[in-house]
């Protein structure tokens, strides 16, 4: 609850400090970019109501052990690849992701191939991709984005098998 | 050199930093995909599971509403006060290796979620950014920024774990910005000689 309560803080402190340096540069442009960022935030919130409101329907119905059956430690690359296409797969805000993660870690999950889950998670988990990133960003860039990104679950999995778990 | 537009305004692309409709085919997909799972739900547990579900996520919605003006006003304002040729000096096509850093240190460093990262992102591409550079912001941010460590993944993934896999995560965004940009400029030469 404290860290949520620091991100708040940062979060409002930076708009403040920005917002300022805006004033400072006239009434004019710090009106135009007050009136730009509301307006974006009206057309916005259609979106982000209806999947904040029905993620935890899709959660609910997408099991979550098949998802950390495919993270066993012998899996190899196979394991790494089912890895990532779970990451990218699944549902829901970041507890549910790092949930099966622990879960996963727990049952006896090869590290690498949690590397691999939480790193496509980060990278590519679909619900945050169509809620957030495609609303906010030029469709071009997020599938430029998400189409660059693809070698970096393995990436991470590579370097995890030959670092090690400290 | 003077105000260099961005190479993304070339094509018929909505300008960046301003957002599309609200209704899209994204958000039908998503709206098919809710009814769906909440007719299960439904199916499965009864109008009890409908409804607990539902306060629970509209409690999370709540406290989301709030951060989601904090970060669209910062992408505004971001958009509005920052130079555009300092901008694309330093994050632009010709920023080079010192660019993707800056691009990686400044999405560890920003602060709330999702409601910031894209809007300030994408406020970024509309004063000069080229890909590559807010590739490494936005990897940076969903990789090794410090919100979603701090709020979520110590406390259920643990600190060690967390700080293996941030340490593993350290490159990633930079390597991901360079190739961006290397393929960039290979699918679009024409639009990046036709700008400069």
């Amino acid at each position: 609850m404290s860290a949520a309560l620091l991100i708040d803080v940062l979060l409002w402190g930076s708009v403040a400090a920005l917002g300022l340096i805006a004033f400072r540069r006239g009434r004019p442009v710090f009106v135009a970019s007050l009136r730009q960022g509301s307006m974006d935030f009206i057309n916005i919130m259609p979106r982000i109501a209806l999947g904040v409101i029905g993620s935890g329907y899709i959660a609910a119905v997408i099991p979550q052990e098949v998802i950390t059956g495919w993270l066993g430690p012998n899996s190899g690359w196979l394991g790494v690849t089912m890895a990532t296409v779970s990451g990218a797969a699944t549902p829901g805000g970041p507890v549910i992701g790092f949930s099966i993660a622990a879960v996963a870690l727990k049952a006896g999950g090869g590290p690498p191939q949690v590397i691999a889950y939480v790193v496509a998670w980060a990278l590519f988990a679909f619900q945050r991709v169509i809620l957030w990133e495609i609303p906010f960003m030029p469709a071009r860039f997020v599938w430029f984005r998400a189409a660059v990104s693809i070698p970096f679950p393995f990436l991470a999995a590579a370097i995890a098998m030959v670092i090690g778990r400290p | 050199m003077k105000d260099p537009a961005p190479a993304e305004d070339a094509d018929a692309e909505p300008r960046p930093g301003h957002i599309r409709k609200p209704v899209g085919w994204s958000t039908v997909t998503i709206a098919v995909l809710v009814a769906v799972s909440a007719a299960l739900v439904w199916h499965r547990d009864g109008i009890s599971g409908v409804t607990e579900i539902l306060t629970d996520d509209l409690t999370l919605f709540g406290g989301i509403v709030p951060r989601v003006l904090a970060g669209c006003l910062l992408g505004a304002f971001i958009a509005e006060i920052l130079p555009h040729e300092k901008v694309s000096r330093s994050l632009g096509p010709e920023s080079g290796l010192k660019g993707l850093v800056i691009g990686t240190a400044f999405g560890a460093i920003l602060p709330g979620g999702p409601f910031t990262a894209y809007p300030v992102a994408s406020a970024l591409l509309a004063v000069g950014a080229d890909f590559g550079a807010t590739i490494a912001m936005v990897v940076s941010w969903t990789l090794i920024g410090y919100g979603r460590a701090v709020a979520w993944e110590i406390p259920i993934l643990g600190a060690d774990f967390t700080l293996w896999r941030i340490a593993i995560s350290l490159p990633l965004p930079v390597l991901a910005g360079a190739l961006g940009r290397f393929i960039y400029v290979r699918l679009y030469p024409k639009q990046d000689e036709a700008e400069s």
